[in-house]
């Protein structure tokens, strides 16, 4: 055999099919989320240094994705939704996936650590190691309740934002922590509630699945319901203001209706017109995040305008 | 043995592999660069006497008494 003729595959890998693996569409929510954690800190950092922390940051949290789809690889191959990802398509290999995950973890903390602080950068390995070990080896496949778990890991960039700026961790920081962490549960349970096939099949302990789905939609209700007060405490902090208190009330009734409409449905209900109300519960959530998240950004510009 | 070919098929079939891989690299050389260039800024004015006596980092009590 000859050194190129190791290499003949049906299909070659492509740099975007490397880059999949750093899940870029979860790594945009991290870079938004990071970034205005950085802005509204009260420590003005220089752009450059504000651009590497971002950048080091999402990239550990593509090598902690990276590492999330080299441990479920077999998950995904039997979940519709995940299937066409790069490893249980044949296109990158699950060694791959786990070296690619490893160097950038490493990769990413070190130079995190270099350009902001080591504060920073060990909270970023502590993500990385809560998401890959703690959620996607231990809990994803053992608890119903790995959703709010794992949904640390989701919530760390902000705080981490704010550290890299800051070098310490406070209150203004751990709300933005807590606004995502429970904002996660009732997120992926709504979607739970329409894609259950897709769980049942990959035999993931979704909380449909383990304890039905009329727990369910009493849990999307109660954790709703926990959400808006800390979201709106968010706005009574020094970086809350007029815009984010605006925003956290209106957001938070609206989060809160849908969430009793769903509390209110059954399964009859929800089938007779497919999961309208759980389908658009699930895409106001994404807006929701976003438009909290884009409020505190935009008291933020207000006060350095002078305008607050 | 015969002698690789320059064009062979895995050069083509890697190509955008390799571009990606190159450009990732040589961006984050100019990253690293800019954030030398940045951090050693904010170290404030770094001099040292270098072959010449620079009068301004004589202590105080020095200053001016030289022959």
């Amino acid at each position: 055999m000859t050194d190129v003729t190791v290499n003949e595959q049906e299909t070659e890998a492509q740099f975007g099919d490397y880059f999949a693996l750093l899940k870029p569409r979860v790594m945009s929510l991290v870079v938004f989320t990071a970034f205005v954690g950085l802005m509204v800190a009260p420590v003005q950092v220089h752009p450059m240094i504000g651009f590497c922390a971002i950048l080091f940051i999402a990239v550990g949290a593509g090598a902690s994705g990276a590492l999330n789809m080299w441990w479920d690889a077999d998950i995904d191959a039997v979940m519709k939704r995940t299937a066409r990802r790069p490893i249980p398509a044949g296109k990158v290999t699950g060694p791959e996936a786990l070296a690619i995950g490893l160097a950038l973890s490493g990769f990413s903390v070190v130079m995190l650590a270099l350009a902001t602080n080591l504060a920073a950068a060990g909270l970023l390995a502590f993500t990385i190691f809560f998401y890959a070990v703690v959620y996607s080896m231990w809990l994803k496949r053992s608890t119903p309740q790995n959703i709010v778990i794992g949904g640390a890991a989701g919530a760390f960039p902000p705080l981490i934002g704010w550290v890299a700026a800051t070098g310490s961790v406070s209150v203004e920081a751990v709300l933005m922590f807590a606004l995502i962490f429970m904002w996660t549960p009732p997120h992926f349970w709504a979607l739970a509630l329409f894609l259950k096939k897709d769980y049942d099949t990959a035999g993931v302990p979704m909380l449909t699945v383990t304890h039905g789905r009329r727990v369910t939609r009493q849990h999307i209700l109660a954790y709703t319901l926990a959400l808006a007060p800390l979201a709106v405490w968010l706005g009574f902090t020094p970086i809350g203001g007029p815009v984010y208190l605006t925003v956290a009330v209106l957001a938070n009734a609206w989060f809160i209706l849908g969430a009793v409409r769903i509390w209110r449905r059954d399964e009859t209900m929800a089938e007779s017109d497919r999961y309208r109300i759980e389908k658009a519960f699930f895409q106001f959530s994404l807006l929701y995040l976003f438009l909290h998240f884009l409020a505190l950004l935009a008291d933020a510009v207000l006060r350095a305008l002078g305008a607050l | 043995m015969m002698a690789m070919k320059v064009e062979h098929d895995l050069h083509k079939r890697r190509f955008s592999r390799n571009m990606g891989v190159g450009l990732v690299l040589a961006g984050f050389v100019c990253i690293i660069f800019g954030l030398t260039v940045v951090k050693v800024r904010q170290l404030g004015a770094i001099q040292a006497f270098d072959h010449v006596l620079r009068p301004e980092l004589m202590p105080d009590q020095t200053r001016g008494g030289g022959n």
